[in-house]
């Protein structure tokens, strides 16, 4: 292959190193006009009343709306259209945007807010998993869901569970927690609106410029074709903008009042309130595993701090649950979740979306579980590993799958089994999976999931796709494939992105399905496009490979008139028989495998990370430049999420909606990393790729704590491990109790009776 | 009255040197320098990430040294050279700094880069070789959350040995 595999620059680096790229909070078209959100300043209170006379009479105001001019309720899910762009009922967490402004200036907007009254009857807040499991003081945050704040339930049984433990030699029981955090993307929320001739035109900072504009039609009661979103140059989302946001919805609706052209940024502190992060989830597994190891039953419970609206929430719960059977051959399964509802700003996709917290849990208690019988961890984890081509008891087609080879690369140039072991010092290995696109869409329908065409003329090739490239270099793989085919570079395909008006349809950045599944349909595009040439190259007698790309085009466009190809893919279908198989399956599964080697001081608690070795399953890279920058900021934000970023609340308030308190790894922080890419060929990704954007954050804090364990002998059995929780879990241990700090207990939850499923006939032996 | 001072906001004729090109401006006193370079000059090649201080983004360069663009205001640097990322090709030719981002993946989204450019820009000025642990220690106000660093770091090696 000529340009698939090469370690190529982006297609898109030169406007990004010189400050060219227009970024939604760049663009200052003539007669702007400013737009600030009144935000609640308590977390649970009825609004009582409104007034905004005041802030109307300040010069320079324009235009103020509050929720009774978009009363329309929405929401990324369609089960849960539970949020309003403006709330004039009830404010449900400290940021609920209650009135929107837009003013000639910033500061007169932000003036006018001040002067706007509103009255509010202050509620009890609901602010833990266990509050919310209680009878509300007041009243419930939501009105649907329940018992009590309980959002969601799910409880599926796959295959003999009972008969698994029963056959065990050994069970055990761990209690994990993952403390929430936040994408902290560098370029806060943006978003302007036009309203010319009747339509709407928005530029957003969005991962999902499709379900923007499906948001956008609902809430404003316009048709879609009256409508049309653009993906500004993206700042950072890793997640974070993946839901349609209010002040997406403000602009387009003030635009459309006051004619001209509005445009909101958030501030750095509303960027914590608009959130969508990890969820903080509190888990309790069990597992029966033979004397050597083999597991034979799993059960495993969740439940999920969701903070006030639904956003991915149902999604989320499912893959609390979904992706253990996907690295582990798990025989029979058992899995409960449970999502509630707190006065705080809702927790949704970070990357890796509902499967880090498992993560953390599987990984330590299967550590654990070794240590019982004796047994090396890593040679027990190896003894369970799913295997190719095969489908886990809850359903899950697994393809390829380079788990072996992953975990071979890291121990041997980590010298993980010859390791040095002093007090102090230690290393830590652990694994994960995750998926290349969600197998099925937002909103149920038999659509492709993503679309390509591509026109030829006169010697220049433009392919055009709704995919929003987020900085993961999604406009790079197109170009990439559209290249390959026609044997270009990648810089000779011009590209127009994430367009509702000119690009067809992709779903967005999400679920890691761009390079799958725009991919495919850019492939399809591209070989078709291929054939027309060849072919009109060949009735004039020569090959193909023979004349320039120009005269190619040229004698084709003549035979053929105008030369255009389209290219869709739609996800197979492989979805288990029962109600809740939606969430999990994908189109292929990557894999990878860690190991951290860390300084773990007895006195301070302090951890230094010396280096990180990490392996990643990605099918194949079609840019390994490229898949090293994805593994690598995953492994980033997989430290800053074991060590130090932390999501938290006191009486209701964000503790540290800020940028120098809310801690992340800055360059100090940042070990080195060595990622070794391994390329399995999945039988249907573009060129056998998978993904490569969040899957290697997984086995990260993980790894993490078993260094932990490793060097100091004590667990720490929740996420960040802080310098606090080492010192008081070593106090503990010289007292000699349990040399651990974690959670205590898992709460009693009412969940409903396990709806039972029997696992795929023959699942793992590679006869289904 | 909060109505009036809004329309009486004091403004300063100021006269900046950004880029090597002399500017005169009539702006808000309280304006910061990002605000202006942004909103009145029309260089949005600076970004910003928290306009408090915290995150590095907004970094350009006064008399050649890395400074927060969202902390200071233009009147106390008038008459100062000015650096945003703009001012770093020379004509079409990109600085060997902004080739080797491009080249080596430095850039993912590319909000961060004006900033670490320019500080980068900074750290080879004075110190033409740097180590691993200088260049970090140089680039620790910058935060990006993208790369996790590594490649920024190699790219910045990179130039370096390009520029020597
Ligand atoms: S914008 Fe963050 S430091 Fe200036
Ligand atoms: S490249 Fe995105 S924040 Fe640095």
């Amino acid at each position: 292959m000529k340009v698939v595999g090469k370690p190529l620059p982006k297609v898109d680096a030169a406007p990004k190193v010189t400050g060219r790229a227009v970024y939604a909070d760049d663009m200052l078209p003539a007669r702007t006009l400013h737009c600030k959100i009144l935000r609640s300043p308590h977390p649970h209170a009825r609004i009582v009343s409104i007034d905004t006379s005041a802030a109307r009479r300040i010069p320079g105001v324009l235009a103020v709306i509050t929720g009774s001019d978009l009363p329309v309720k929405f929401g990324i899910l369609p089960v849960t259209q539970d949020e309003r762009a403006l709330e004039h009922e009830k404010a449900r967490y400290v940021g609920d945007p209650i009135v929107a402004i837009a003013a000639t200036d910033e500061e007169i907007a932000a003036a006018a807010c001040d002067a706007v009254a509103v009255e509010y009857e202050v509620l009890e807040p609901v602010m833990s998993i266990d509050a919310a499991l209680a009878t509300p003081k007041d009243e419930r945050i939501q009105d649907y869901g329940g018992p009590n704040n309980v959002h969601k339930f799910v409880a599926l049984e796959f295959g003999d569970v009972e008969g698994g433990f029963a056959r065990a030699d050994h069970v055990r029981e761990d209690v994990f927690f993952y403390q929430g955090n936040t994408h902290l993307p560098m370029e806060q929320h943006s978003a302007i609106a036009t309203y010319v001739d009747g339509r709407v035109t928005l530029w957003s900072s969005t991962q999902v410029v499709h379900y923007v504009h499906r948001a956008l039609s609902r809430v404003l009661e316009l048709p879609m074709h009256r409508i049309r979103v653009i993906g500004a140059a993206h700042g950072g989302g890793f997640g974070g903008k993946t839901d349609p946001f209010a002040h997406e919805i403000i602009v387009a609706k003030l635009a459309m009042i006051t004619g001209r052209p509005v445009k909101c940024t958030l501030t750095r502190e509303e960027v914590f309130y608009a959130h969508r992060g990890r969820h903080p989830v509190l888990m309790w597994v069990r597992t029966g595993v033979t004397h050597d190891g083999r597991i034979t039953a799993m059960h495993f419970r969740t439940a999920l701090d969701g903070g006030a609206y639904g956003s991915y929430g149902v999604a989320s719960t499912f893959y609390t649950g979904a992706l253990q059977p996907v690295t582990y051959d798990i025989p029979a399964y058992r899995f409960e979740g449970c999502r509630v509802f707190t006065n705080k700003p809702p927790c949704g996709p970070k990357r890796g979306h509902g499967t880090p917290q498992p993560r953390f849990g599987l990984e330590l208690h299967l550590e654990k579980i070794a240590r019982d019988l004796g047994l090396d961890p890593v040679d027990m984890k190896r003894r369970n590993y799913v295997k190719p081509n095969t489908r886990t008891v809850n359903w899950l087609r697994v393809t390829s799958c380079g788990l072996e080879e992953c975990t071979q690369r890291v121990l041997e140039a980590s010298g993980f089994k010859t390791r040095e072991r002093r007090p102090g010092r230690g290393m830590g290995f652990a694994i994960s999976s995750y998926l290349s696109g969600a197998g099925t869409a937002i909103y149920w329908n038999d659509m492709p999931h993503s679309e390509v065409q591509i026109k030829v003329d006169r010697g220049g090739v433009t392919a055009y796709c709704g995919a929003m490239d987020i900085g993961q270099g999604s406009d790079s793989v197109l170009a990439t494939v559209v290249a390959e085919e026609l044997g270009l570079q990648p810089s000779d395909v011009r590209l127009v992105t994430a367009d509702t008006d000119t690009t067809p349809i992709d779903l967005g950045s999400y679920s890691s399905r761009v390079t799958f599944m725009a991919g495919n349909a850019a492939l399809e595009a591209a070989r078709k496009m291929r054939e027309l040439l060849v072919q009109a190259v060949a009735g004039a007698g020569k090959r193909y490979e023979e004349v320039s790309f120009e005269e190619a085009s040229v004698l084709a466009e003549a035979r053929f008139g105008t030369l255009t190809t389209a290219g869709s893919y739609t996800p197979p279908k492989i979805a288990g028989p029962y109600k809740g198989s939606g969430v999990g399956p994908s189109p292929a599964y990557s894999y990878s495998a860690c190991v951290v080697d860390l300084d773990a001081d007895a006195r301070t608690g302090l951890i230094k990370v010396n280096k990180v070795w990490i392996a990643h399953d990605v099918g194949r890279a079609i840019n390994p430049l490229l898949v090293e920058g994805q593994v690598e900021g995953s492994v980033y934000m997989g430290l800053g999420e074991a060590l130090m970023e932390e999501q938290v609340f006191r009486k209701g308030l964000h503790k540290w909606p800020s940028m120098l308190e809310y801690k992340s790894p800055t360059f100090l922080d940042m070990p080195e990393v060595e990622t070794f890419i391994v390329e399995t060929d999945d039988p249907e990704g573009p060129y056998g790729a998978k993904e490569a954007g969040q899957g290697p954050l997984l086995p990260v804090p993980p790894a993490v704590s078993a260094a932990v364990y490793d060097a100091l002998g004590v667990w720490i059995d929740e996420v960040p491990v802080t310098p606090e929780k080492v010192v008081e879990a070593l106090r503990r241990k010289d007292k000699g109790e349990t040399p651990r700090y974690g959670p205590q207990r898992f709460p009693a939850i009412p969940y409903p009776e396990t709806i039972k499923v029997d696992g795929p006939v023959g699942h793992q032996d590679g006869t289904c | 009255m909060k109505e009036e001072i809004l329309r009486d906001v004091e403004r300063a004729v100021l006269t900046l040197n950004v880029n090597g090109e002399p500017a005169q401006l009539l702006v808000p006193v309280h304006k910061t320098l990002l605000e202006v370079l942004r909103e009145d000059m029309q260089l949005t090649g600076t970004k910003h990430g928290c306009e408090l201080g915290e995150c590095g983004t907004c970094t350009v360069l006064i008399d050649g040294k890395p400074h927060l663009s969202c902390l200071v205001l233009p009147i106390q640097v008038e008459g100062r050279a000015i650096t945003t990322v703009e001012g770093m090709a020379s004509g079409s030719d990109l600085d060997p700094l902004q080739t080797a981002f491009a080249e080596i993946g430095a850039a993912q989204c590319g909000y961060c880069t004006p900033g670490i450019l320019l500080s980068a820009r900074s750290l080879l000025e004075e110190n033409p070789r740097p180590s691993r642990g200088e260049i970090k220690e140089a680039l620790a106000g910058n935060l990006c959350r993208c790369t996790g660093y590594t490649k920024i770091v190699e790219a910045i090696e990179l130039a370096a040995g390009r520029m020597a």
